[in-house]
């Protein structure tokens, strides 16, 4: 075997760990992000599996870290039970796929053999560029230009724009926006969101700052609106 | 949370590096709110974000100890900004930091750590603070010393003067503060010849003491760049209004906004009103902090629009403070105004204070007094006085000394930046009183 799966859980559930070893995987628990660093294997993770079942906000900090971390081409599989399915919506940059929790150990072993199939057969980078009219985003260098002047913003403003320029058309309320840009409880509450959103405009310029419209008593959308209103 | 600032640190580095900086600017504050500032090469940049940078804090006003005077500068990432006023081709960015002792404790001279210290307290309580600061300054040419100083023009309130030069600085002022996340509210000329208003939008507290800091450089740098000076002397021109930063405060639970009640008359909660109360009794320990120079104290005169009182109301401008009628009765918009501050003043403690004076009330539930919406001005001393409605501090003296007794601006301060300020704030008192003024020189010379 050539490298190691790191297997995020808190503790690995031990049918999770007797599927694994049935199927002849070398794998590791890692309980953060720092760990998976510290003791990743000299010819790097294989692929990573999450579980989302005993602690769902750790578990998508953890896929959201390592798939910013540097160059990270990381296959990620997430465990996620029956009522959380809803919480894949809107991360689709997060995973590569997903199963079920009861898994079936045969679906299971067979995702990840196609998942890391894949990951061996296409080893090209990601599509690092968004592009919204006349805005565009590099994910790889954090840079961001409006026709062709650059963009300099915080990072929490980059990752606000990033995802509402990702989902275009869409309609998000602000704790839709917390949750999924901040990614954890911020003590602010959403109020954060509207000083974000109100920088974001400034900094885009009396031209652009429409980009970002308010939906009343709902929250806010980027780009036209799919009834092209 | 760690991972977080990592990706933070990541995020600065990479635009260091795709932007092409060749500078970056530490900004921290003294006691007396002077905005310092020391610059490293991007190469040392990722050193200063994992441990800090060592510095002498020993002629740093208000951080010198007796022992060692060296401490740390450490980054704050979440407040990276290019600076929009650098060299084409040079850029350079500014990070605020947060002081530290080299054992890595907070240092207790540090002003930001004050208001990290006390945001927490209310956080833990679940309450966030959020400022929304109007804040005046004056345009006049160079100055001259010893000379009176040149206003630009004779203009006044919402003026719009043909050749107004002061628009356009103000114009270019609004641009440089929006690119580095400032957003503006309202701008307009104010009463006063050469006198201006920015009003900024609401942020948390601490975001917006440090937005205070920039706002303040960049008003300067922009009026310096055409040859003008701006200044936030509190009472520049004798006779005419003075510059005050007056404070919209709220403090929220979550969501929602913790002042607003719509079942009581002034939309205002029990919770709000204990804020208010909390203001009101504590506001002349902390007036020395709010106004802190010799000459705050000939703005806080009767008949110009700044406060004299200490009294609420919901549309009296002679009060301390105003509870402003929100626009379509907005839950979200319900506030209440603090209009005694100078923009003289550090906003880290002034913020500090002003939160801790209002957690005050709610902890111990003060009752408000009664709304005094008839005109202050013109009532005597015997009619305020069964109103039970006192005055702000005459003088810097007399606010330095109600201060002194103050065990609430002790606590929020903590005794190295307590005692030093008293200590400084009395040279100046001194140094001050034995000037002879024009004012005598006119009024004596000849008469006596």
């Amino acid at each position: 075997m050539a490298s190691m799966l790191a297997v995020f859980a808190d503790p690995v559930a031990p049918e999770l760990a007797r599927s694994l070893d049935l199927a002849g995987y070398s794998w590791k628990g890692v309980a953060s992000a720092d760990e998976a660093a510290d003791s990743e294997p000299a010819a790097g993770w294989k692929g990573a599996i999450v579980d989302c079942t005993t602690d769902p906000e750790g578990a998508w900090t953890f896929a959201r870290t390592i798939r910013k971390s540097d160059g990270s081409q990381l296959n990620v599989l997430v465990l996620v039970g029956g009522a959380q399915v809803g919480d894949l919506e809107l991360r689709d940059d997060l995973f590569d796929d997903f199963c079920l929790w009861p898994f079936h150990p045969t679906e299971f072993v067979a995702r990840l053999r196609h998942l890391l199939w894949s990951a061996g057969d296409t080893p090209g980078p990601r599509v690092d560029l968004v592009e919204y009219g006349q805005l565009v985003l590099n994910l790889e260098t954090y840079q961001a230009t409006i026709a062709g002047r650059p963009l300099d913003m915080t990072y929490m403003e980059y990752e606000l724009l990033k995802f509402l320029a990702q989902n275009p058309g869409k309609v998000f309320t602000r704790e839709i926006l917390l949750s999924r840009v901040w990614g954890y409880e911020y003590y602010g509450g959403a109020r954060t969101v509207d000083v974000h959103i109100r920088r974001l405009r400034a900094k885009l310029g009396e031209e652009q700052a429409s980009l970002i419209a308010t939906v009343r008593s709902v929250g806010y959308r980027f780009g036209q609106s799919r009834w092209g209103s | 949370m760690d991972e977080l600032l990592d990706q933070h640190r990541d995020y600065v580095l990479r635009t260091v590096e795709e932007r092409g900086v060749r500078l970056v600017r530490l900004w921290f504050t003294d006691v007396l709110g002077d905005l310092k500032s020391f610059a490293i090469s991007p190469a040392e940049l990722e050193n200063a974000l994992a441990d800090g940078m060592t510095f002498d804090g020993s002629s740093i006003d208000g951080f010198s100890r007796i022992q060692e005077s060296d401490v740390l500068a450490v980054p704050d990432p979440d407040t990276f900004e290019l600076i929009p006023w650098s060299e084409p081709g040079a850029a350079e960015a500014r990070v605020f930091c947060d002081i530290r002792s080299l054992d890595g404790d907070p240092f207790e001279g540090d002003p930001r750590q004050v208001l990290r210290r006390t945001v927490k307290a209310a956080h833990d309580q679940g309450f966030t603070f959020y400022i929304a600061p109007d804040i005046e300054f004056f345009y006049f040419e160079p100055p001259v010393k010893g000379e009176q100083p040149q206003p630009l023009d004779q203009g006044g309130y919402f003026d719009l003067t043909t050749r107004d030069a002061a628009g356009d600085l103000r114009k270019e002022t609004i641009r440089k503060l929006e690119q580095m996340s400032i957003p503006v509210e309202y701008s307009f000329h104010e009463d006063s010849p050469s006198q201006q208003e920015i009003d900024l939008r609401h942020t948390d507290a601490l975001t917006m003491a440090d937005s205070v800091m920039t706002f303040r450089l960049i008003v300067k740098e922009v009026a310096a760049s055409q040859g003008v000076h701006a200044t936030f002397m509190p009472k520049p021109l004798g006779g005419v209004q003075g510059s005050g930063m007056h404070l919209h405060m709220s403090l929220f639970r979550g969501d929602e906004n913790a002042f607003y009640d719509g079942d009581d008359p002034h939309a205002l909660s029990p919770l709000a009103k204990s804020f208010m109360a909390g203001l009101l009794v504590h506001a002349a320990e902390i007036t020395a902090i709010t106004n802190q120079t010799v000459n705050s104290y000939k703005r806080l005169v009767p008949g110009f629009e700044a406060p004299v009182h200490i009294s609420w109301a919901r549309n009296n401008r002679s009060g301390l403070i105003r509870v402003p009628i929100a626009k379509k009765g907005n839950p979200l918009a319900t506030r209440i105004e603090y209009r005694s501050p100078d923009p003289a003043c550090n906003p880290y403690l002034a913020f500090s204070l002003l939160l801790a004076a209002g957690m005050r009330g709610i902890e111990q539930g003060y009752a408000l007094p009664e709304e005094a919406d008839a005109n202050l001005f013109e009532m005597d001393d015997a009619a305020l006085a069964k109103l039970g409605i006192a005055q702000l501090p005459q003088s810097l003296s007399d606010a330095l000394n109600t201060m002194e007794q103050s065990e609430l601006v002790h606590d929020v301060l903590g005794e190295h930046i307590f005692e030093w300020f008293l200590r400084n704030k009395r040279r100046e008192w001194r140094d001050y009183k034995t000037h002879v003024s024009q004012f005598e020189l006119d009024r004596y010379l000849r008469s006596v």
